[in-house]
């Protein structure tokens, strides 16, 4: 039973990751930024509602946090619940044997 | 021929927004006129002075307010502007006091930023280039 399937559920699709690709290029984004991001710069048209939804699949993992700062709300990366992935599958730091 | 003259953006204070569209923005008075409880208060682009008129318009209406704050919660700008070098005009803008939600980025054939009109609207910088 794996401890967080939020968290390989959220990185398991294409767009999610495009979305933390670019809160990782510019952290804290408006949703008409990060909507306008991947229309623009990856040519993905989905809707609104569908980036929201993504961003709560996200929220929902822990890899982005939500801030309200006066009458806006700018969406923040957390990569920390990562760490659980490299935790449970050590990177070795030596190269494989061929 | 059908052309457009003028465009609104719904302001909560008409005194207010003067003061921001013509001192920060740089846009010029164009026709101010009472009409009952509020102004006929329009601006325009000193790079077009007989072009389109923006008016500042009153949110008297009860839905006005609603809508423009649930486009600003989502960072969302309902007008657009053209400026010449974007960069340049956001490092201006917020050298007078001007808050941005989103700074200058490149969109890949535009380049755009977002700032807050102080009066309830969020509105769009844009160089195509």
């Amino acid at each position: 039973m794996d401890a967080d399937p939020d968290l390989f559920k959220a990185i398991g699709d294409a767009t999610r990751r495009t979305i933390l690709d670019e809160l990782t290029e510019k952290d804290g984004q408006t949703l008409f930024e990060i909507c306008g991001r991947l229309t623009m710069r990856h040519g993905l048209a989905s809707s609104r509602q569908a980036i929201s939804q993504h961003l709560a699949v996200l929220e929902q993992a822990g890899l982005v946090h939500t801030r309200r700062q006066g009458r806006y709300k700018f969406h923040h990366i957390d990569t920390s619940p990562l760490r659980s992935i490299v935790e449970r599958w050590p990177i070795d730091r030596e190269a494989p044997n061929p | 021929m059908i052309r457009i003259n003028i465009t609104s953006v719904y302001v909560d204070d008409q005194a207010k927004a003067l003061a921001f569209y013509t001192e920060k923005l740089g846009f010029t008075k164009k026709t101010d006129v009472p009409a009952g409880e509020y102004r006929w208060l329009t601006v325009s682009s000193p790079a077009d002075p007989d072009g389109v008129e923006l008016l500042l318009e009153p949110e008297g209406h009860p839905a006005a307010r609603p809508f423009k704050e649930a486009l600003v919660a989502d960072g969302i700008p309902f007008t657009q502007f053209a400026v010449d070098d974007v960069y340049a005009e956001v490092e201006r803008l917020k050298g007078l006091g001007v808050v941005f939600t989103q700074d200058a980025t490149d969109m890949g054939p535009v380049v755009t930023a977002v700032l807050d009109d102080t009066c309830g609207n969020l509105i769009q910088l844009a160089t195509m280039k």
